[in-house]
C-alpha cells in the first residue's frame, strides 16, 4: 500500500499546513499551472504508514545480513548521533572558512587517518559513492600519463573476479578492459598478466583480497609486472575491511586506492546510498587529486582550489561530497583508534572462517577450502541444486524465512550456484552458528519438501518477486487512478 | 537440451552455424544460457561492423549478470536478429534457434577450425565443479 493509496482530497493537518500566503514577486511565467500530485492524509494516518513501512525493513539493525562484498556492518549509534550535532547540521556548504573550522578539521583528521591506514600520500573525500571514486581513480591515472604526454597506453587491465564496476570505470575514462583470468586457486593468472601487459597499459584495477574471498599472495610479483611496464595499480577498496590496519596498500605498491566509507567505515548503506568513495594516491599522483581537499596551515584549516592543485581531475560535486557520511566515518574511525582498526580485520577475517569451517564441517562445498578466507568466502550450492533442483536463489529466498538476510547470490560468477558470506566483525558466534543452522534446515527441506524452499519467502510481506519482469517492464512511476484512462 | 553435432563452438560459450550463402549465425550456447539465466535484454553489434577473431561484440544480459558475447572469428557483421531486442527469453527457451547476429567471415578456414561439439562438451564438462 502506497501513501498515495491513503489519499482523501481534503485530509491535512492544519497545524501543519503553511499559514502564509504563497511567496511573492516569482514572475507569473514561472507559476506552476497544475497542482501537484501529492498524497491527501492526516498526520497519524502517515505516522501509522511509514512507521508500518519501517517495520518491514529487512536491515542490520533488525537480522544478520551477510550480503558478501557489501559489508554490512553494525553502525554505531554513537556515530549518527555526533554527526548530527546542531552546528554540524546547520552549517551553510558556502560560509566562510573561518566560521567552519571544526567541520574542516574533523575532515583534515580523516583524511590523515586514511592516509595512515592505507600507507597513501594524498587523500581527497570528495567521490560520493564507491563507483564514483573508482571513477576519480582512473581519471587521476589517466591525468597522470595525459601530463607526461604518454598518451598511447589505453588500456586498462581487469581480473575476471573483478566488481563489474571496474570494467564500466575503465571504459568511463576511455580505456579499453582487458581481462584476465583466476587460477585455480583463485589468484590472478601471472602468464596470462605477463601476456596482457605491455606499452599499451595505463593501469591494473585490483581487489585484494578478492572477490574469491581470498588475498591475492603474488601481489609484490604482479606489482612489479605492471610498473617495469610503465602502468599504475589501481587498488578497488571493497575489501579493505579484511586487512584494516594490517596490510597497506601503499605498501602493496599501490598507486591509488578508493575506499567505501559506507563499507569499511560503518556508514548507513544499503537502500542505495548515500556512500563515500574516498580515494587515495602515492606521491606521483598527489598533483591530480579532486578537489576541494582540506589542508592545515599555520594552525588554520583550509580548502585546496585550482590555484593549489591546477592539475587536479576537478569537482566530483557542487560541494564538499557527502559530508554527513563523512562526518560518520570520522567518529567511526576516532571511536576505533588504531588498534580498533586492527581488531576489525582480526574479528572479521575470525568470523568468517569460523563460519567458512563450520559450513564445510556440515558439508556444504566451500570454493576454495585450501585457502584460509578473508573477511568473506564462497560456497557453491551446485551440488544441491544437482540433487534436488533446489539452487541458490530458492535457499537465499528461504533463508528470509529463517530471519537471515541471505548473502549475495550468483556474484563472482566464476563459481556455480555461488553464495557470497561476509559476516563482518560485529556478529556473535551465537548468529553465526544460528545461520549455519539455517542452512542445514534448509538442505533439509530441500530433500524432503522442495516445493517449500522454491515458493520462499512465505513470511514476508511480499512472496517470490517477478525479478524477469521487474528488469524487462521497470515502471517506477505511480499514477493516480484519474491519471490512467480505462482502455 | 544436446548441442547440435553439425554447429561449431567456441570456449567462451558461442555457438556458429554454417549458412548456405557462407555467412555464419552465432548464439549463445545450452550452458551459457542455463547459467546465465532469464535473459532480459540482448545488444547485437552494428551491422557492417567489422570484428576481428575474440572481439567483444554483444552482450547478453540476465536477471543474476550481463556477459559479453564474443566474435567467434574474423569478419563482418550482416545481419542481426532484432526479434531479441523485445523476446531475449527467446534465448532460454531454444538457445540453438535464436540466432544473435550473422557474420561473413573473411576466412571460412577460421571457421572449420573452431571446436566440434564434443570437444566443446568436453570444455563445459572441465568447467563443471
Amino acid at each position: 500500500m502506497l501513501i498515495f493509496e491513503r489519499s482523501h482530497p481534503g485530509r491535512r493537518n492544519a497545524a501543519q499546513a503553511p499559514h502564509h500566503a504563497a511567496a511573492s514577486g516569482i514572475p507569473a511565467a514561472m507559476l506552476r499551472k497544475d497542482q501537484p500530485l501529492l498524497p491527501e492524509a492526516s498526520e497519524m494516518d502517515v505516522v501509522r504508514h511509514y512507521t508500518r513501512l519501517s517495520q518491514k525493513n529487512f536491515s542490520i539493525d533488525t537480522h544478520f545480513y551477510p550480503l558478501g562484498s557489501c559489508t554490512m556492518k553494525y553502525n554505531p549509534r554513537a556515530c549518527n548521533t555526533l554527526a548530527m550535532l546542531p552546528n554540524f547540521l546547520a552549517r551553510h556548504p558556502l560560509a566562510p572558512e573561518a566560521s567552519g573550522q571544526g567541520m574542516l578539521a574533523c575532515l583534515y583528521d580523516l583524511q590523515e587517518i586514511l592516509k595512515d591506514v592505507t600507507g597513501m600520500a594524498g587523500v581527497s573525500l570528495m567521490p560520493m559513492a564507491g563507483a564514483q571514486g573508482e571513477f576519480a581513480g582512473i581519471a587521476m591515472i589517466r591525468a597522470y600519463h595525459d601530463a607526461r604526454g604518454d598518451t598511447a597506453r589505453t588500456e586498462i587491465i581487469v581480473p575476471d573476479a573483478a566488481h563489474g564496476t571496474n570494467p564500466a570505470t575503465a571504459v568511463m575514462c576511455g580505456y579499453t578492459v582487458k581481462e584476465i583470468p583466476t587460477d585455480a586457486n583463485g589468484d590472478v593468472d601471472l602468464d596470462a598478466l605477463r601476456a596482457a601487459t605491455g606499452p599499451q597499459t595505463a593501469g591494473l584495477m585490483l581487489t585484494n583480497p578478492s572477490t574469491l574471498g581470498v588475498f591475492e599472495k603474488q601481489i609484490q610479483a604482479i606489482q612489479k609486472i605492471i610498473h617495469d611496464a610503465g602502468g599504475l595499480l589501481y587498488y578497488d577498496g571493497a575489501n579493505l575491511n579484511a586487512i584494516l590496519g594490517k596490510v597497506k596498500p601503499g605498501d602493496m605498491g599501490f598507486d591509488v586506492i578508493h575506499m567505501n566509507l559506507h563499507k569499511t567505515f560503518s556508514t548507513p548503506h544499503g537502500g542505495g546510498g548515500p556512500g563515500a568513495g574516498a580515494v587515495g594516491v602515492a606521491q606521483r599522483l598527489l598533483p591530480f587529486l579532486p578537489l576541494p581537499v582540506v589542508t592545515r596551515q599555520d594552525e588554520s584549516y583550509h580548502y585546496l582550489t585550482e590555484k593549489d592543485l591546477p592539475q587536479s581531475i576537478g569537482h566530483l560535486s557542487a560541494f564538499t561530497g557527502n559530508i554527513g557520511i563523512l562526518l560518520r566515518a570520522y567518529v567511526y574511525a576516532r571511536m576505533l583508534g588504531a588498534d580498533g582498526m586492527h581488531r576489525v580485520a582480526e574479528f572479521a577475517t575470525l568470523n568468517a572462517n569460523y563460519l567458512m569451517a563450520e559450513l564445510h564441517k556440515a558439508g556444504f562445498t566451500v570454493a576454495f577450502p585450501q585457502r584460509r578466507a578473508s573477511h568473506e568466502f564462497i560456497v557453491s550450492m551446485k551440488p544441491l541444486k544437482d540433487a534436488t533442483g533446489i539452487s541458490a536463489m530458492d535457499v537465499a529466498k528461504r533463508l528470509l524465512d529463517k530471519g537471515f538476510h541471505p548473502p549475495t547470490t550468483y556474484f563472482p560468477m566464476l563459481v556455480p550456484e555461488c553464495m557470497l558470506i561476509e559476516p563482518t566483525e560485529t556478529e556473535s558466534k551465537e548468529t553465526l552458528d544460528g545461520f549455519v543452522n539455517a542452512l542445514k534446515e534448509i538442505r533439509d527441506e530441500a530433500h524432503a519438501t522442495p516445493e517449500l524452499v522454491k515458493g520462499a519467502p512465505r513470511t514476508m510481506p511480499v512472496r517470490r518477486l517477478d525479478d524477469v519482469k521487474a528488469a524487462r517492464e521497470l515502471d517506477l512511476t505511480w499514477k493516480t487512478p484519474t491519471s490512467t484512462a480505462p482502455e | 537440451m544436446s548441442n547440435p553435432a553439425n554447429f561449431k563452438y567456441t570456449a567462451s560459450h558461442e555457438w556458429v552455424r554454417s549458412e548456405a550463402d557462407g555467412t555464419i549465425s552465432i548464439g549463445i550456447t545450452q550452458h551459457a544460457q542455463e547459467l546465465l539465466g532469464d535473459m532480459v535484454f540482448v545488444e547485437n553489434p552494428a551491422v557492417g561492423r567489422k570484428l576481428k577473431a575474440k572481439e567483444e561484440c554483444a552482450v547478453v544480459e540476465s536477471v543474476k549478470a550481463a556477459a559479453d558475447v564474443y566474435a567467434p572469428v574474423s569478419g563482418e557483421v550482416v545481419a542481426v536478429n532484432s526479434e531479441l531486442d523485445s523476446a531475449p527469453e527467446a534465448i532460454n527457451v531454444d538457445p540453438y534457434a535464436a540466432w544473435m547476429f550473422r557474420m561473413r567471415p573473411d576466412n571460412s578456414a577460421d571457421v572449420a577450425a573452431l571446436m566440434d561439439a564434443a570437444a566443446y562438451q568436453a570444455v563445459v564438462d572441465s568447467e563443471a565443479h
